[in-house]
């Protein structure tokens, strides 16, 4: 009996809470939605429960030119189709071309040396396992808008605005 | 004994060398093109009913490792909709080399009533070995059970991209190398290739 109350109790305190709980969140997506009108979602501005259209999916360039590099540590882009390439511990399908030995033949240029650099500095005969998984950080070239302005400036621009003296 | 089986031998042989006493000549020869059109008959599409998809996957070995992997592929799904079923690529087209692998394939029977491979584990210790199987047989024919559908002479160079044309100008159409020495594990996962060259 004492045990059938008490379920009853925790019940009540249960649905009091979720009733408060989600009085908070309608409040916070009013607020949010009052706070930035003018923000791009991805969603587009459908409210949550209704249904949008998805953006059509980029086409990846392949056999593109390889694009300059924004900044000098940007990893560059990959310039052709990827679909397909098994990159797991088993095998990797970009090293069969990119890895020092294979370049001869495949014409691909070779990975950057600082791949075969362990954390010490020290190089390895093979890619560093810290580098294996390529598409950690390249990724291939599609012809994408993004979806929200950017303001970067390339750091030559900078400098010569600046007056400084670029490398160019 | 060695004298008894040539006994039987001759006596064998005495049969067959004497004309047929009760059955007529018509019976004989019409009989036996029935027979010859039934058995052979039959034989073909016993044969035929192996070579389709549904009974590759009869069993699990082959429905949960390398058809699970082959859907994800673009011989599976793909712009056209054309796809590769595992005959198509797995057992020549031609009669006489079909018996040929259907000969090599009855050890495959072995293996499945012994379950050489009837895990996942047993089959990925087993993936280099089964894999250089097929990449020895694709680079011994001339990789022909992919030319059944991708020939030589009806690829546009132009069409493609750059560095796919460059590769096939210089390495394919001058034969020195045949499409299973680039394109490996295009339709399930590869082995552990340590040690494969060109890897």
């Amino acid at each position: 009996m004492r045990a059938a109350s008490l379920c009853a109790a925790c019940l009540l305190a249960l649905a009091a809470f979720s009733t408060a709980a989600v009085s908070t969140v309608a409040v916070s997506t009013a607020a949010a939605q009052e706070a930035g009108a003018g923000l791009a979602h991805m969603r587009g501005a459908e409210p949550i429960g209704d249904r949008t259209e998805p953006p059509m999916m980029a086409r990846t360039e392949d056999g593109a030119e390889r694009r300059v590099r924004n900044y000098p540590e940007q990893p560059p882009t990959i310039p052709h189709e990827i679909e397909g390439y098994q990159l797991d511990l088993k095998a990797n399908k970009c090293l069969s071309c990119h890895a020092r030995r294979r370049t001869g033949e495949s014409g691909a240029p070779m990975v950057s040396v600082t791949h075969y650099m362990d954390r010490d500095g020290q190089f390895l005969a093979a890619v560093s396992p810290r580098r294996y998984f390529c598409t950690q950080c390249h990724v291939p070239q599609q012809d994408a808008r993004p979806p929200v302005e950017n303001t970067f400036v390339d750091v030559d621009d900078l400098l010569s605005a600046a007056g400084g003296d670029a490398d160019e | 004994m060695m004298r008894k089986l040539i006994d039987w031998v001759k006596i064998f042989w005495r049969t067959l060398s004497r004309p047929a006493v009760h059955l007529s000549l018509g019976f004989l020869t019409v009989g036996g093109f029935v027979a010859g059109v039934l058995f052979w008959g039959g034989f073909n599409t016993a044969m035929e009913a192996t070579n389709t998809e549904e009974f590759c996957i009869a069993c699990h070995e082959m429905r949960d490792n390398v058809y699970e992997e082959l859907k994800t592929t673009v011989h599976f799904s793909n712009a056209s909709g054309v796809r590769a079923t595992c005959p198509d690529c797995h057992v020549p087209h031609d009669w006489t080399d079909k018996i040929a692998r259907k000969m090599q394939a009855s050890k495959e029977v072995w293996g499945w009533v012994f379950g050489t491979i009837d895990t996942r584990e047993k089959f990925e210790a087993n993936r280099l070995r089964l894999a250089k199987h097929e990449w020895h047989r694709l680079q011994t024919n001339d990789s022909l059970e992919c030319r059944n559908c991708h020939s030589e002479d009806s690829m546009d160079l132009t069409q493609q991209s750059p560095r796919a044309a460059e590769a096939h100008r210089t390495q394919l159409i001058d034969g020195s190398k045949t499409c299973i020495d680039c394109h490996k594990g295009i339709a399930h996962e590869l082995p552990n290739m340590a040690g494969v060259e060109g890897w």
